[in-house]
């Protein structure tokens, strides 16, 4: 009987009685899941459109023959390594990116000390502070190229402002050749860069200063700590995340230097201001070679990646600290 | 397991659906053109450049019941904005393009060879068809074409009593007499672009330079070695290397250069003004009794392969109109550049006897593809980095042009 029970239809019923009790919990998790996805799939098309599919295409065009005529065939063919010897035997490769290294640490380094010294600076309150810090912001409003060509204006060898202003104070005979030589030039592009991001630097790292609490300065004076111990013991460890934050934007916005060289040098003279900005834009769109462009782009794009990883982990070791 | 499982579809058809629409649009951009409008890519964003070409194109397209329709985008972006049209198959009827990149289009064979339009490509000037041909082939056609010239301020050179350098070493001399004070005796762009190439060919050609062979022979050194000594005496700025022709203008302009070398696009410019008075001359050669051999620079209208064979024809039609010798004569007025049929190049020599030096130099001017073909953006940019390198002392010229050889992939 127990086996007829079973086998009755009226386990049939029994059983489609029991299903919708088994799986609604499962459908409702099933549609809370979908909501979910439906929820996050803007932002992974997004993702996967804007940045994933030109990495991937850009990745994919390094090893390619990718010239004008493949916009008009549509076709491309792998050529293996053959970009990527091309642009390491290339001996403006090895210039350029020791060039880009060299703009990129002056730049932070000069950015972020004066915009640090102006931070802390400003933290005082004066007279009329507050209309000296807005005045200072301004090269953070004027447009990159405009900027870079009123400073090659200044910069000019013979009738620049700089130039007067040197012989006026006898510190200069002759003029520098501030863009007219190859062994200024690029200081001179590190002068500039670092005039515009000193307000980026300055305005990120006062807010931080902001957020540490008096009482901590209090307690150090009357400690006994003076202005230069207080400034290492308390101000820089507790503004520790907002450095790391400043550098770290700031390295990902100059190592992909671009403009600023277009306009004030052109890379010259003598290419002594090629970076692997200037470089991919000559390769890809003046001598139309994309995917040796490609090349010196994905260069890029690794050394970025290595630096956004090592934010990202300092960034989570430090809100682990914090908790 | 039914996580993942079910994961996968839902993306998949936000993927598929995503994809649909990126299509949708694409096929969106790519409408049916109009059979009765002839489209035009060109870099006439100037207002008054613009207008002025509608004109032309207005009085051409009329007769055959056509309309045009012109797209301008930057000088420097045509070429890039032509290629996504390309990929896209969205290419206008007429593509003008600048002479040095006709080669890099040709090759990708978009181009039509312009006899199969019905254009009629007869009684043009060598250099003219030379501009605009390929592989022998002529796949465009220039209105009107410039140069390089030495320009000169009429007023410094009569005071100290000189004339014109017409050879080298004139030109050292006189440029080196007229330094003085804030004023240098020579200007010129040696810049690390298309700029200073163009101005450097004048004397690396007309010395005998080989741009397929730039470490062969010696024209090559001399005219380094000519710039070198130029900036050396301090006849010239050692800002050069920094400047592209427009500032060469506004330091001749602005008194700060007795000489220039430049071309007919700056004469709105310099007739607008009337601190300094000038006068065009013919570009200095190394020897008495030489023929210089300028650059020969302007935009060439081509045409790109249509399905439609009818628009081709109607782009070929409206070409032949706009190559006439009157239109040719009033498009070379109205650019201040030479028209390139012979006749027409003529007449404007005759109406405008201030800038026939002009039109004396690109009857012998060359093109800069002409050689190397599709190579010239990398033999320009060898150019570029070994006058550069002279100019700056890093290299000698001998150096510089071995270096700029192997560069070039020679």
């Amino acid at each position: 009987m127990t086996t007829t029970t079973e086998t009755t239809p009226a386990g049939g019923p029994a059983a489609t009685d029991a299903s919708p009790v088994r799986t609604a919990p499962r459908s409702a998790a099933r549609r809370r899941r979908l909501y979910q996805w439906l929820f996050v799939a803007p932002a992974v098309l997004y993702l996967l459109a804007f940045f994933g599919f030109p990495l991937v295409r850009n990745i994919l065009m390094s090893f390619q023959e990718f010239t004008p005529t493949t916009y008009f065939t549509g076709e491309a063919p792998f050529n293996g390594l053959d970009n990527w010897r091309a642009v390491f035997s290339n001996e403006l490769f090895g210039d350029a990116l020791w060039q880009t290294v060299l703009f990129t640490i002056g730049s932070l380094a000069g950015q972020f000390t004066i915009g640090l010294a102006l931070a802390v600076f400003f933290t005082r309150r004066f007279p009329l502070s507050g209309v000296v810090r807005a005045v200072l912001l301004l090269p953070w409003l004027v447009p990159m190229v405009v900027s870079a060509v009123v400073w090659r204006r200044i910069m000019d060898e013979d009738h620049g402002v700089l130039n007067s202003f040197l012989k006026t104070l006898g510190l200069t005979g002759d003029g520098v050749p501030w863009l007219s030589s190859p062994s200024v030039a690029l200081l001179s592009a590190v002068l500039v860069n670092i005039w515009i991001g000193i307000p980026f630097n300055m305005v990120i790292l006062y807010g931080g200063l902001q957020e540490i609490p008096r009482e901590v300065y209090e307690a150090a004076a009357l400690d006994g700590a003076g202005p230069w111990r207080t400034f290492r013991s308390i101000t820089l460890p507790m503004l520790r995340p907002v450095v790391t934050v400043v550098l770290v934007l700031g390295f990902m916005s100059t190592i992909k230097v671009l403009d600023l060289i277009l306009a004030l040098t052109g890379g010259g003279p003598a290419d002594s201001t090629q970076t692997l900005g200037t470089m991919t834009y000559q390769l890809s769109f003046m001598q139309l070679d994309f995917g040796q462009g490609a090349v010196v782009g994905n260069v890029l794009i690794l050394v970025s990646a290595v630096f956004a990883v090592l934010y990202l982990r300092v960034n989570r070791a430090q809100s682990g600290q914090g908790k | 397991m039914a996580g993942p499982r079910r994961r996968i579809p839902v993306s998949a058809l936000a993927l598929t659906l995503a994809g649909a629409t990126v299509a949708g649009g694409l096929t969106a951009c790519a409408a049916q053109p109009d059979p009765g409008t002839v489209t035009v890519l060109n870099s006439a964003t100037d207002t008054a450049e613009h207008s002025a070409n509608q004109d032309f194109f207005d009085a051409c397209a009329e007769p055959l019941g056509l309309r045009v329709k012109q797209i301008s985008v930057p000088a420097d972006q045509v070429a890039t904005k032509a290629l996504r049209m390309a990929s896209s198959d969205s290419l206008p009827d007429i593509l003008e393009l600048d002479g040095s990149e006709l080669s890099q289009f040709a090759e990708t064979g978009g181009l039509r060879p312009l006899p199969e339009t019905g254009f009629d490509a007869e009684g043009f000037s060598d250099s003219a068809v030379s501009l605009g041909s390929y592989d022998g082939v002529q796949y465009g056609v220039a209105r009107s074409v410039n140069s390089l010239a030495l320009i000169y301020n009429t007023t410094m050179l009569a005071e100290a009593g000189l004339e014109p350098p017409t050879t080298w070493e004139e030109l050292r001399s006189t440029a080196a007499e007229l330094t003085g004070g804030s004023t240098y005796g020579m200007a010129f762009s040696a810049s690390p672009n298309a700029d200073g190439v163009y101005q450097f060919l004048p004397f690396f050609w007309s010395a005998g330079g080989d741009e397929a062979q730039l470490a062969e022979g010696t024209g090559g050194q001399q005219a380094l070695q000519l710039w070198k000594d130029l900036v050396d005496d301090g006849s010239a700025s050692r800002s050069v290397v920094n400047w592209n022709q427009q500032d060469v203008n506004d330091q001749f302009v602005s008194g700060r250069a007795a000489m220039m070398v430049n071309g007919p696009w700056q004469v709105p410019v310099l007739s607008a003004q009337d601190a300094v008075d000038w006068a065009v001359a013919s570009i200095p050669v190394p020897q008495a009794g030489q023929d210089p051999v300028p650059p020969i620079g302007g935009t060439v209208m081509t045409v790109p392969k249509n399905s439609d064979t009818e628009r081709e024809r109607n782009a070929g039609a409206i070409l032949n109109c706009l190559n006439s010798q009157e239109n040719q004569l009033a498009w070379g007025e109205r650019v201040n550049n030479v028209p390139t049929r012979a006749e027409a190049a003529q007449a404007y020599r005759e109406l405008h006897p201030k800038l026939a030096p002009f039109a004396d130099l690109v009857a012998t001017a060359r093109s800069r593809t002409a050689e190397v073909g599709t190579r010239w953006p990398m033999v320009g940019d060898a150019l570029a980095g070994a006058f550069q390198s002279v100019l700056t002392g890093r290299a000698t010229p001998e150096q510089a042009l071995n270096r700029a050889a192997q560069q070039a992939g020679e």
